[in-house]
């Protein structure tokens, strides 16, 4: 036997320790799955690096980010930098920007494609049916800076449809993706107008799963369409409704920042600067990493509240929940 | 009673005929910035800005598309985006499957415990700053590996590929397998994955949209411009207004190369969004399925 090579400690354990443990992995099947864990390991690496690692590092919002120290090293300095947010003229107005357009966005966006499985689902003749539903999933498969390229587009001051539109009916051009008064409006519907087929396709599928005999019987009984949507269709998706609000009001403060960012501009932006694109610009282009951590887990926090406040109620009023 | 069903009849003919015209209405709002975007990238530039276009394209000619393909940095956008959403969707699939198949076991210790960990990712985050300072220190910096790792499986979509392990692959077929002499890797790839096409095809059309779309990693970690994907390039036409850049600035006067700087970026956007508006009839038809299976409680 080679010298270098040392027993495992384990061989020396009481034998019934031993046994224990094996008991233990053999009755969870832990060794006949030992390749099942081998195979999620790099999920798991994943998970921890690339997620838990920036919560990790959650604790910069605490702390003065220098970056020979790392993480780690660098002083804690409390609630300065919150302290500092909440102070600053920004605050308000960033508070008031990201509410408004989230608001507004669930206010619209949220009901629309409900609306929309609804009528498809009204439409008898199937080649119909499916020829809308693939037409309205079309804009969704554009990248967002196309969907803001196509917005500034049609809304050029000299050469945009719209605004061709807008002459020759005899009104007054407008340039809308600089005036601040219009960028919510352009946001929203763009939106609506992108993701309205395809956030209508959840609806439609648990739609598909209502007892056609339900309407039958109904229609015996003297219920007209309108009747029958209103009492069948729509306490059947309900659950879906409730499940899908949940998550739309538990990432309220989560707009997309990629939108944004790219519709933002110097004129604009006492509507456009939202929490996020604000923590962007303070932190990577202006490199106060803690400052802009701070900024986006006081971001966070709130989300996560809002999530698990509504599932909570959404649990006690209709035991509906996410988890 | 006959008289009922004769206004039941009328009201069902009310009913449809305002459902169409809705109907109607929405899919036109839909269509006509994609036909009119697709219109305009065949026109001729001044029909275009002085609002002589409204449906088919006026003046037919392919000048635009001339220089979108003559322009070096819409070819190497184009070529690293293939490149990134290749490898990007190849990796991400492995990586999800990977995760997916030992949750989707019943008999697979602390499946819970993970599902947890992972599930918790989707509703609270480090945020991009700290994500940042992640890569920046794992040394990813200005390399595609930066664009794909942090993104490289979706909490979503392994929820999603898991619950329809679990639905669709019984359980009992895997131990029958199990008996035969299969391995648990064994019993993955000979039995579970080939029953799996249309989940497996979903994922990796979100995958690849994904991919293909996104400007954003790239903004944050590439400095290198040969290594820029093609939504990066897109921003300074589009957004940026660099269209004229394109064009040769001695060749001729101002307005006409602003006129057809305009047919030039919808061309572009034409050019760059084709390739997923290709795939999408072929994957189309298991959405519905897929998005069912992501809607059941995991």
């Amino acid at each position: 036997m080679p010298s270098g090579i040392v027993m495992p400690k384990s061989t020396k354990w009481p034998t019934t320790r031993k046994k224990k443990l094996m008991h233990f992995l053999r009755s969870r099947k832990i060794i006949r799955n030992l390749d099942l864990y081998l195979l999620i390991l790099p999920v798991i690496i994943f998970y921890v690096v690339f997620h838990y690692g920036p919560m990790y590092g959650l604790q910069l919002a605490f702390k003065d980010y220098i970056a020979i120290d790392g993480i780690l090293g660098s002083p804690w300095v409390g609630f300065e930098h919150f302290a500092r947010f909440f102070g600053s003229p920004y605050f308000l107005r960033l508070i008031g920007n990201t509410l408004s357009i989230s608001i507004l966005q669930l206010l619209f966006g949220f009901p629309i494609p409900i609306l929309l499985a609804l009528m498809i689902n009204e439409v008898s003749n199937n080649r119909m049916k499916k020829i809308t539903q693939n037409i309205t999933y079309i804009p969704y498969f554009l990248s967002t800076v196309v969907i803001v390229g196509m917005l500034k587009n049609f809304t050029h001051p000299d050469y945009g449809i719209i605004n061709i539109m807008i002459e020759k009916s005899g009104g007054m051009k407008i340039n809308f993706i600089q005036e601040a008064s219009w960028f919510r409006t352009l946001y929203i519907a763009s939106g609506i107008w992108q993701s309205m087929g395809w956030n209508s396709i959840i609806f439609i599928a648990s739609l598909s799963g209502v007892d056609p005999q339900l309407h039958e019987s109904a229609k015996i009984d003297g219920a007209g369409r309108m009747q029958r949507i209103w009492h069948i269709n729509i306490p059947a998706i309900l659950p879906t409704i409730i499940i899908v609000l949940i998550l739309n009001v538990g990432s309220l403060m989560n707009i997309g920042f990629e939108k944004a960012f790219l519709m933002q501009n110097d004129l604009n932006l006492s509507t456009s600067d939202i929490i996020p694109t604000y923590s962007y610009r303070v932190g990577i282009q202006g490199a106060q990493y803690s400052y802009a951590t701070a900024i986006s887990f006081f971001n966070s926090i709130i989300n996560f509240t809002l999530l698990v406040t509504i599932n909570a109620v959404s649990r006690r009023v209709n035991s509906t929940s996410l988890w | 009673m006959a008289k009922k069903k004769v206004i039941h009849s009328l009201n069902d003919r009310i009913f449809n005929t305002v459902n169409y015209a809705i109907l109607t209405v929405i899919l036109l709002i839909i269509l006509f910035p994609l036909i009119y975007t697709l219109s305009a990238s065949f026109s001729d530039p001044k029909m275009v800005t002085s609002g002589k276009l409204y449906f088919l394209p006026v003046g037919f000619n392919l000048n635009s598309y001339r220089e979108v393909f003559k322009n070096r940095d819409i070819l190497t956008g184009y070529r690293n985006t293939l490149f990134i959403t290749a490898i990007g969707t190849l990796a991400n699939m492995i990586l999800t499957v990977c995760g997916a198949y030992p949750l989707s076991r019943k008999d697979f210790y602390g499946r819970k415990v993970l599902m947890m960990l992972f599930s918790f990712t989707m509703f609270f985050s480090g945020g991009i700053i700290t994500t940042f300072l992640v890569v920046q220190s794992l040394g990813l910096m200005n390399s595609w590996a930066a664009l794909i790792l942090p993104g490289a499986v979706s909490t979503y979509n392994l929820i999603i590929m898991r619950t329809y392990f679990m639905n669709s692959v019984p359980y009992e077929l895997q131990e029958a397998a199990y008996i035969d002499g299969y391995s648990n890797l064994g019993i993955l790839v000979r039995v579970v994955l080939p029953l799996s096409g249309p989940i497996l095809a979903v994922i990796a059309l979100y995958y690849a949209v994904g991919y293909w779309n996104s400007y954003f990693s790239a903004m944050l970690y590439i400095s290198d411009r040969s290594k820029y994907p093609l939504q990066l390039f897109l921003r300074e036409v589009l957004i940026m207004n660099q269209a004229q850049n394109m064009l040769d600035a001695s060749a001729e006067e101002m307005a006409r190369q602003a006129m057809r700087a305009e047919t030039i970026k919808y061309s572009v956007i034409v050019v760059s969004s084709v390739p997923m508006l290709i795939l999408y009839p072929f994957v189309q038809k298991f959405f519905v399925k897929g998005v069912m299976i992501g809607a059941l409680k995991g």
